[in-house]
């Protein structure tokens, strides 16, 4: 991987126990996106990181990422662990804490530092990382599958190949030896010409007297002894004899339940509660009016939603409790016509003239696709414990955004910040819902009203109807083909748009593009949802692409192939799909295939799905998944993360809608909004190429392409065309028997 | 009064027996392996067994298991590991992500395996699909009861059965 080239500052102590820790702060530039808001001083962003070393020889690596079952405590451990040449089998992971005094740069370092004495000329440098460290605290988010590509290889790897440096050089000074002498091998400092080896323990206190900067030179690929494999991930075994605690399980002495209902339309409150209604009910302790929502705090979560159900409720009326969601897909049509005729559309890419390639094409194409809001569903309802006691609200709850959460809780109560303590629990299921602190502030305000600790749990209903939503949107396109079928132009207008700014951009090699949006707001909250505008962009794209080759006549592969000649990574790895999948063989009667290709978060996924449509019913029976990240650190872990990609991909082309009825979301729980189960899951198949580029996120890439990949394949073995999510609402026999022989 | 037997051990309870086994276990007994998901009995994460069968605990009501074996994730380890086969399995394949599910997926495994101790995949389709998974383990679940039947069919007669 080369030099590492940017300024670090690299400052080293010893903690109260006798560890070493190395902390290290870099300015990787600026951060572009909608998180940017969140950072104070937006022109410089830090992004840290600590190991300790302990005296049994135990490296920890202190991690600012949320374990939500994507693997990061481990992967990062490892990237850590790989440049450091540390025994893994004595490295540990620790989530850093989203305590307040992380939130407070003079406390932040006497948590990192212990009680070291510093040299003095070192202060100025310390106080230096930790102001900047307390201003990156509000950016320890878990999303945009950045954990790998940003503190993976900007702070885990720089502090492992620092913690290396400093820890030879304090052997070399020990041993009275020139630095070259040594090396540094399973946690241990070898120094051959005089047969003499140590931990590195021995020479942590040594090393935290080491005050210059450090310029680590950083590992190449071929270089790693730890990454590249296949270890095992260390929050498996807690998740297997059920003792991983989550934030639902949190347990306090004296601790009350509460459940919570807010008022179903959007942006309405609470009119009137008549607690009368409930006040023969045994265990309630109380009735809280949050303003837009009611809650119930009982003995037990049995009891406080008996309550609930029952408590009599009035909510305010609303303009937008006549809303249906006809009419908000109506609203988006309108919107895009009058952007057109008004010549205000909102220019998101564009290059060469496409009214010149209109103009002169052999013919045009036209379509127009569609896609719900979706709810992320995670399995663990919303939930948090909280409990203010002695002029602090202390937290536990499982959050991708701990200090965002903690200020938005001191925002509600009112409080300092550092009066808010978060202890983030293991995630249930993140997927971008864990960015939003509202279950956090309701826990908040309850506990806020008593003097116990109150256990906030939402029920399904609840976290399936107060989601923050994944957009409905409309995308329309035109496309030129000249005579041999290749496209010259490609037009595209959309609604909405949030992140990342190039998830409608195709690889393709089409001369004339034409991108543009218009904003059409509603009502309905919105929310990152696994891989966000990509979920819907790779739909569109990919679909309309296979109907461009669809209306040339060529495989829809080759298609793809042919127009990615000036993009060979994206190529090779749309190439690996098609071969794994055995492209050209025949399948069985009622089967169809559909591949598809797009880059989210820097990886590059092309899947193939075979899938068998009888009677109406779509099986999905079998995905083949191309993946080039630029290196896997952690291949089995990429492995999982596609699987996982892939089965909530699927789930959601194929059955899931949150449609808007009376202005709140009509569905309620997995019977009207189900999940793909076991007996539906396809078989899935995952290759990995290692490519050497810019390193890339593994979290979400494996869910953009999926769904086209399957209305291709429907395609394939139908001969019906989905514009349409999710595939459910579609009858599906087939229609027209010729088509299917040009696919 | 309600007397519950949960992984051996005798609760007296004095509560409403129309409450869900589920809170009982998380709440009275304070064993929280056993995880709420949708209160309808239709994700599986609840999944516990009563007198073995797996049962979903968020709508069971109490006094359906009075005086009853209970067994919940905390309650299935044996052997000097004090792992399951089922668990030892899931650890191999390193099966969890985000984890919530897989307490009731275990459960459901390990109901499927004593009463078919080598299921096919139809087999396994029929016992585990009530289970959902929203971060799609499911090749892996299948891959881990595969494994599993194979530890227990190696070690069967060498292992006293599970106690209930």
């Amino acid at each position: 991987m080369g030099k590492w080239t940017r300024r670090a500052f690299i400052t080293t102590g010893v903690l109260a126990g006798g560890a070493v820790v190395i902390g290290v702060a870099i300015r990787p530039g600026n951060r572009a996106g909608k998180v940017a808001p969140l950072i104070a001083g937006e022109d410089e962003t830090v992004f840290n990181v600590w190991v300790k070393i302990s005296p049994d020889n135990t490296v920890t690596a202190i991690i600012p990422h949320a374990e939500m079952g994507q693997g990061v405590h481990t992967t990062l451990a490892m990237m850590l662990a790989d440049e450091m040449d540390a025994d893994w089998n004595l490295v540990r992971s620790l989530e850093a804490p989203a305590h307040k005094e992380y939130a407070n740069y003079a406390l932040a370092k006497g948590y990192t530092v212990g009680d070291a004495d510093f040299p003095a000329f070192l202060i100025d440098t310390i106080d230096g990382i930790f102001l900047t460290v307390t201003q990156m605290m509000s950016l320890q988010i878990t999303g945009g599958s950045t954990s790998v590509p940003t503190t993976g290889q900007h702070a885990m790897r720089v502090a492992g190949a620092a913690a290396k440096a400093v820890l030879l050089q304090a052997a070399a000074e020990a041993w009275n030896v020139p630095l070259d002498e040594l090396t540094a091998k399973n946690s241990h400092i070898i120094h051959g010409k005089s047969d003499r080896i140590a931990p590195y323990a021995d020479f942590a206190r040594q090393a935290a007297e080491l005050s210059q900067p450090v310029k680590p030179i950083l590992k190449s690929p071929d270089e790693f002894t730890i990454l590249g494999t296949d270890v095992q991930k260390f929050d498996v075994p807690a998740k297997v004899d059920g003792s991983a605690l989550f934030g639902i399980d949190a347990q306090l002495p004296g601790m009350k339940y509460a459940t919570v209902k807010a008022s179903p339309v959007f942006g309405t409150n609470i009119k009137s509660v008549d607690e009368t209604s409930i006040q023969d009910m045994p265990g309630i302790r109380k009735v809280v009016n949050l303003d837009n929502a009611v809650a119930v705090i009982a003995d037990g979560y049995w009891q406080a939603k008996q309550a609930l159900d029952q408590l009599e409720v009035v909510f305010e009326e609303s303009g937008n409790a006549t809303v249906e969601q006809s009419e908000i897909f109506g609203q988006f049509a309108n919107d895009m016509d009058t952007a057109i005729a008004n010549g205000d559309e909102i220019v998101d890419f564009e290059t060469g003239d496409v009214d010149a390639a209109m103009a002169t094409a052999a013919r045009t194409v036209e379509a127009e696709y569609r896609v719900p809001y979706l709810a992320h569903a995670t399995m663990e309802p919303m939930n948090c414990t909280a409990w203010v006691h002695d002029d602090i609200c202390e937290l536990w709850t499982g959050t991708q955004n701990p200090l965002g959460f903690a200020a938005e809780v001191a925002g509600a109560l009112d409080m300092d910040l550092e009066d808010v303590v978060l202890h983030n629990q293991y995630l249930g299921g993140g997927f971008g819902r864990r960015a939003f602190p509202d279950y956090a502030i309701q826990a908040a305000r309850l506990a806020n009203e008593v003097h116990y600790p109150v256990k906030l749990i939402w029920s399904r209903e609840e976290d399936m109807r107060h989601d923050h939503y994944r957009q409905a949107s409309l995308s329309r396109f035109k496309a030129a083909l000249d005579s041999s079928g290749k496209p010259t132009a490609w037009v595209n207008q959309y609604v909405e748009k949030h992140d990342p700014k190039e998830a409608p951009y195709i690889p393709y090699g089409i001369d004339n593009q034409f991108i543009h949006f218009v904003e059409s707001q509603t009502h309905v909250p919105w929310g990152f949802w696994r891989s966000v505008d990509h979920s819907l962009h790779a739909f569109f794209t990919e679909s309309f692409i296979d109907e461009l080759a669809f209306e040339a006549g060529l495989d829809p592969y080759q298609y793809r192939h042919d127009l990615l000649e000036k993009a060979p990574r994206f190529r090779k790895v749309l190439d690996l799909a098609a071969q794994k999948s055995n492209w050209d063989a025949a399948l069985p009667e009622n089967w169809g295939r559909g591949i598809a290709i797009h880059r989210s978060f820097g990886t590059i996924v092309a899947q193939v799905v075979e899938v068998e449509v009888t009677e109406g019913k779509v099986r999905p029976r079998r995905a083949i998944c191309a993946v080039d990240a630029g290196f896997a650190m952690h291949p089995d872990g990429i492995k999982a993360q596609m699987e996982s990609g892939i089965v909530y991909g699927l789930t959601a082309a194929l059955y899931s809608e949150i449609s808007i009825h009376r202005g709140a979301v009509a569905q309620s729980n997995f019977h009207d909004y189900p999940m793909l189960r076991m007996n539906e899951s396809p078989d899935i198949e995952t290759y990995i190429i290692n490519s050497g580029e810019k390193i890339g996120g593994a979290g979400e890439p494996g869910t953009p392409a999926i769904a086209p990949a399957l209305v291709n394949a429907i395609f394939n073995a139908t001969g019906k065309r989905i514009r349409e999510l999710p595939v459910r609402l579609h009858e599906l026999t087939r229609e027209d028997p010729e088509s299917k022989d040009v696919a | 009064m309600i007397t519950l037997h949960i992984n051996g051990q005798k609760h007296e309870l004095d509560i409403d027996p129309n409450t869900p086994l589920l809170w009982v276990i998380r709440e009275q007994a304070g064993l929280t392996g056993t995880k709420f998901g949708c209160g309808i009995a239709q994700c599986g994460a609840c999944t516990v067994h009563l007198n073995g069968q797996p049962v979903r605990s968020c709508v069971t009501p109490v006094q359906a298991a009075a005086n009853q074996q209970i067994t919940t994730i905390e309650g299935i380890g044996r052997g000097e590991t004090g792992l399951h086969p089922v668990q030892q399995a899931w650890i191999d394949e390193q099966v969890p992500q985000c984890g919530y599910c897989q307490s009731g997926q275990i459960m459901a495994a390990v109901a499927l395996l004593e009463d078919n101790p080598a299921p096919g995949d139809d087999d396994i389709d029929a016992a585990m699909s009530g289970n959902i998974c929203r971060c799609g383990t499911y090749s892996r679940i299948r891959r881990g009861i595969k494994r599993a039947a194979k530890t227990l069919a190696s070690t069967s007669g060498t292992e006293g059965s599970r106690n209930g």
